[in-house]
């Protein structure tokens, strides 16, 4: 008997969804053994999980929470993801929007009038993240610097640099020696949607998801975002100014990443402090592929790993299990996600040894 | 002078032995073809794992095991998702970094003793102590090199081994054969999946073995993030060295030495915010990899296997 995978006249719609689905199971599985080897009961677990993400209004509101960062990186890494540059960079241009809206509030305060601030806070964010996705994209639209390094690289620069200011310069005297800024003023404070901590960056998701699809979809730029990543000797041939793109698309996904940098610290913490992004620009990267790359899907899936990670922290709390869990969880779904995008673009077919053997002789 | 310079040195060798065996792990990975980024998490959980063996079985040896087990395993995953499932292998490399962190976090907070709440940290076990080898580790600058651990002096032998193997013998040259041109190795009869899968795992025992170093000799027992980012400094490093095992140790040996120096400057009251001489590696990394791409630019070639990271399927030739 052999195995030969055969490649489909084209992609296959069933397996397109199928997959997605199979792998949250496969990993829910997989998760199970692990718990199960850790001497807990993995339903009563998930039960827990799917309680504290989604058993009220208000633990929904919360999965809610960490979902919006979550789509606005997962929309920007998807965007450079088309063109097949690997910008694992969403974490450090999440933090530059975040220090970048903070230095607005905190420094321009007396310049702008209050009712402005907030906005000017928000773009300046969108600022900061698209210049340090901007740096990257320069290296390798000039001189060719293989970008998956040098966007991770730049994370921890971002990263430490965030902490320089909260430690230092920027700390709040009055802080009792807290690493963090002083408070916003309220009226720079990101709005929030009735009782709960979810604020206003869910409908900017929204609307850049519903952009971003006409954007990839139906426009030229679009088009040609995706014949480079299918195919760059193709592009070249067709006229398309590579270098071009592969700057303004990752000055557009570093924007969406600086954009949820912003509305963390204008939403959430209202104040720049340690724990500004908690891993959200590599959790984005899951979401993007997860989603397919397709932008209304990374709505959705962004609130399922929002689950997870709610979810983690309530099993945490309620059985005393590392909130780890839900990260575990969120690693594991891509493997099978993975593995089964063969079956999208490729068939598999099983040939029996005896009818295959002389087939195989002839040589063509 | 002199004694500064070899007690500097010989941090800068125990700062470098971890990411000296994930970097030969990693340029054996590459030359079959195959890039690897999830060094990051298959070195964090052979640190947890390497630690918690140790720790049970009081044994150093055994928590190598597990670390070797381990970074097999993981790579065995990256093998079988980038191989035979043709998977895109930067997002499969991604996800075992995710995972593996994820993994090595939960580990750390449930293998723990009761007593301890199930938390490693905190707890101390075996390690592998320095064994300063009398007369020649009096020497001047060289006596550096032996004040070291067992880990560090089996380098010795590692690095121009598998600088033998990998130019010197047929399996070395089918090697590199794979990862240049899959399809005329594969027409020269090479077993190119079989190459992959063989050197991909053969590279992430490697790794876990980076891992251990950290958890059982370099600091000596578990934190949360351990290794902080020295697996994706070590695929800087792979390029630094451009994929020869040879110029592994001195790629390792300049990042070791930037944080050698980082702990004098802060022994002697450096003004400098410790945030920024944090930040030196990585930005000496972008530094070396735009060096480095220019220098290709300009000669062609530094050594990068033709087919890295390309999959390979016999039946579209």
């Amino acid at each position: 008997m052999r195995f030969v995978f055969e490649k489909r006249q084209s992609v296959s719609r069933q397996a397109l969804v199928l997959v997605p689905v199979g792998s949250f199971f496969v990993s829910l599985l997989l998760g199970a053994v692990l718990l199960l080897a850790s001497k807990v009961n993995p339903l009563t677990t998930y039960a827990a999980m799917a309680h504290g993400a989604f058993g009220s209004w208000y633990n929904f509101s919360e999965t809610l929470v960490k979902a919006i960062p979550l789509m606005l990186t997962g929309l920007g890494v998807s965007i450079a993801f088309r063109m097949r540059f690997w910008n694992i960079g969403a974490e450090g241009q999440l933090v530059w929007g975040g220090v970048a809206a903070a230095w607005v509030i905190i420094f321009l305060a007396d310049v702008i009038p209050p009712w402005l601030l907030l906005p000017v806070a928000l773009l300046l964010g969108v600022v900061g993240g698209a210049l340090w996705a901007g740096g990257p994209a320069v290296l390798k639209a000039t001189l060719g610097v293989d970008e998956t390094l040098t966007t991770l690289l730049l994370n921890y620069v971002a990263i430490l640099f965030s902490q320089y200011l909260y430690y230092g310069p920027w700390r709040d005297p009055e802080g009792y020696g807290f690493p963090g800024t002083v408070q916003f003023p309220q009226f720079a404070w990101l709005p929030r949607l009735g009782g709960t901590r979810a604020h206003v960056g869910l409908i900017f998701a929204i609307v850049a998801a519903a952009l971003l699809w006409f954007v990839l979809n139906r426009t030229r730029w679009g088009f040609e975002l995706k014949i480079i990543g299918e195919n760059q000797t193709a592009a070249r041939y067709l006229g398309i100014n590579i270098a071009r793109h592969i700057v303004w698309a990752m000055l557009l996904s570093g924007a969406l990443s600086g954009l949820a940098g912003a509305c963390e610290v204008t939403g959430i913490s209202r104040r720049l402090q340690q724990g500004l992004s908690l891993g959200y620009g590599y959790t984005a990267i899951i979401v993007a592929w997860l989603a397919q790359l397709n932008p209304i899907a990374v709505l959705f899936v962004a609130i399922l790993m929002g689950a997870l990670l709610v979810g983690g922290d309530q099993v945490q709390m309620m059985m005393g299990l590392p909130a780890s869990v839900g990260i575990v969880l969120q690693g594991m779904l891509l493997f099978p996600m993975l593995a089964g995008g063969l079956f999208t673009e490729y068939r598999l077919r099983i040939i029996r040894a005896e009818k295959a053997a002389p087939v195989a002789e002839v040589q063509p | 002078m002199i004694a500064l310079i070899t007690s500097v040195l010989a941090i800068t060798l125990r700062a470098g032995t971890s990411l000296i065996y994930a970097t030969v792990g990693e340029i054996y990975t590459e030359r079959s073809g195959i890039l690897n980024l999830g060094l990051e998490g298959m070195m964090l959980l052979g640190a947890v794992t390497s630690f918690a063996t140790a720790y049970y079985t009081g044994s150093t040896w055994r928590g190598l095991l597990a670390a070797l087990a381990v970074g097999g395993l993981l790579a065995a995953l990256h093998a079988f998702i980038s191989v035979t499932m043709r998977a895109n292998q930067v997002v499969s490399g991604l996800s075992i970094t995710l995972f593996g962190s994820g993994l090595a976090s939960f580990l750390g907070q449930r293998l723990g003793p009761e007593s301890n709440n199930y938390y490693l940290v905190g707890m101390s076990g075996p390690r592998f102590s320095p064994l300063v080898i009398p007369g020649l580790s009096q020497l001047p600058i060289l006596g550096a090199l032996f004040e070291q651990d067992i880990l560090t002096y089996f380098l010795y032998i590692l690095l121009p081994l598998s600088w033998f193997y990998l130019y010197k013998t047929r399996n070395g040259l089918d090697l590199r054969a794979v990862g240049e041109n899959p399809q005329t190795a594969d027409a020269m009869g090479i077993n190119v999946v079989k190459t992959r899968y063989l050197y991909t795992i053969l590279g992430g025992m490697l790794v876990g073995l980076g891992g251990a170093h950290l958890s059982l000799a370099y600091t000596p027992g578990w934190t949360e993030n351990i290794t902080g980012g020295r697996g994706w400094i070590v695929i800087a490093l792979v390029i630094f060295a451009m994929w020869n095992p040879s110029r592994a140790a001195l790629g390792a040996i300049l990042f070791g030495g930037i944080n050698a120096v980082q702990f004098r400057l802060q022994a002697a009251g450096t003004t400098v915010p410790a945030e920024f001489l944090n930040m030196l590696p990585y930005l000496m990394t972008i530094f070396v990899l735009i060096v480095m791409t220019w220098w290709e630019a300009l000669s062609k070639r530094i050594g990068a296997p033709a087919a890295l990271g390309k999959s390979y399927m016999r039946e579209e030739k």
